[in-house]
């Protein structure tokens, strides 16, 4: 049995933090300046108190509303990926799988992941119905960085933004869905983090004192970048990533129709395409609109591409997700 | 290779920068609009053009382009 992504919707939260405002909070800083640096008009702010399940359950009434046709009651496995769950106990999913009316007969999981989430969500969904064991999967995603981003943290508030992805995963003759690459340095954790807010460190008083002008007191913690350091990962390991999954799939360079990786930010992206030597036609980038929007950049820019007319039936797509953990992995579908 | 390969690299690079007015002696921190994303530029150029990742250490010990160029020889 094999199966194939059916569908894809998102949901952006109705705040959108343009250059202008964002630049206006900073001293020395313009709009021009954000764009030429960053390559970001705009990217999504979540309301307060609104939550990864949040976004994900938004879009995924969206896909609800674009499949008219579709019966709910056949999805027998939901995962649901974000950095940003609902509770220590029990799991997001299972509070989502009531939110959305879903059947009893539906397994569901979190996958607290981060830049490389959807390749790996997507490995799991695909193996799932590999194995025979679900055919229709409901893989949501949804990421939450304004939540954990210091006001005062000027890079890290141009290249992020909130969103929620809905994906329809299922079983399909014939397949659709290659066979992924996957990797860990552990080592690089320290290089891209969210500081306390949870189990190892959790906030205190002192914390709730310090960022006591900070919304919400950054309570659910801090994310720190080494901006260097990350750069220096994706240039070190993302090529390699390339040549073992076109290895590992028994395809050429050429034979990729379209080339989608995580939309980690402007910079890398367009040090990836020249160290890998990918055509500009071939290299669809998804972020002026959105920025980073962690596990979700890869979906969205899927729809955008087919929406833009650039994605098209039959086409192999590698799809490439880096960044937090260090994690890495990859995929070629067809779509 | 020559250092004013290199300097012709970086100055293609780095927009901003007027050909001709990068020396080897230049103090690249010290450049009209430096930020830290042009340390990432010149991560990313000196491994693409050289095969060399620079590590966070030597970008910050190296002041000058002729330091770079001295990294870049030494390999």
């Amino acid at each position: 049995m094999s199966s194939k992504i059916e569908h894809i919707s998102y949901y952006l939260p109705p705040k959108s933090l343009g250059n202008e405002e964002l630049a206006g909070l900073f001293e020395n800083k313009s709009s021009e300046e954000i764009l030429d640096l960053f390559g970001v008009k705009k990217r999504s702010i979540r309301n307060p108190g609104q939550i990864g399940s949040d976004l994900a359950f938004e879009a995924t009434q969206i896909l609800f509303k674009e499949n008219t046709t579709f019966d709910k009651n056949t999805i027998d496995f939901l995962i649901f990926c974000t950095e940003g769950l609902d509770y220590k106990a029990p799991t997001s999913a299972s509070v989502l799988h009531h939110r959305l009316g879903l059947n009893e007969n539906c397994g569901c999981i979190d996958m607290p992941m981060g830049c490389s989430g959807f390749i790996y969500g997507l490995s799991l969904a695909n193996s799932m119905i590999y194995a025979g064991n679900a055919t229709k999967v409901l893989f949501l995603v949804a990421d939450i960085p304004s939540s954990v981003i210091h006001s005062s943290d000027f890079e890290m508030r141009c290249i992020f933004g909130d969103a929620g992805v809905a994906i329809l995963v299922e079983k399909s003759e014939p397949n659709h869905i290659g066979k992924f690459i996957f990797g860990n340095d552990g080592s690089g954790a320290q290089n891209l983090i969210v500081e306390r807010g949870s189990t190892r460190s959790p906030i205190d008083k002192e914390w709730l004192e310090k960022y006591k002008n900070e919304p919400e007191n950054l309570s659910q913690g801090r994310m720190k970048m080494n901006g260097l350091e990350i750069a220096r990962f994706s240039l070190q390991r993302v090529p390699r990533l390339v040549e073992n999954t076109l290895q590992k799939n028994n395809i050429s360079f050429e034979d990729i129709d379209l080339f989608v990786f995580h939309q980690a930010s402007k910079f890398i992206l367009n040090s990836l395409k020249r160290k890998c030597k990918i055509p500009s036609d071939k290299f669809y980038t998804y972020y002026e609109e959105v920025g980073n929007t962690v596990s979700c950049s890869i979906p969205i820019a899927l729809k955008h591409a087919e929406l833009e007319g650039k994605l098209t039936k039959g086409m192999k797509v590698m799809l490439l997700g880096y960044g937090v953990g260090y994690s890495w992995g990859g995929t070629i579908i067809t779509w | 290779m020559n250092i004013q390969l290199l300097i012709n690299q970086i100055e293609e690079e780095f927009e901003e920068v007027i050909p001709g007015t990068i020396k080897p002696d230049t103090s690249f921190r010290e450049m009209d609009g430096w930020s830290s994303m042009h340390a990432l530029i010149l991560i990313a150029l000196i491994d693409n053009e050289y095969d060399i990742l620079l590590t966070g250490e030597q970008l910050k010990n190296a002041q000058t382009v002729q330091d770079l160029f001295e990294i870049i020889q030494s390999k």
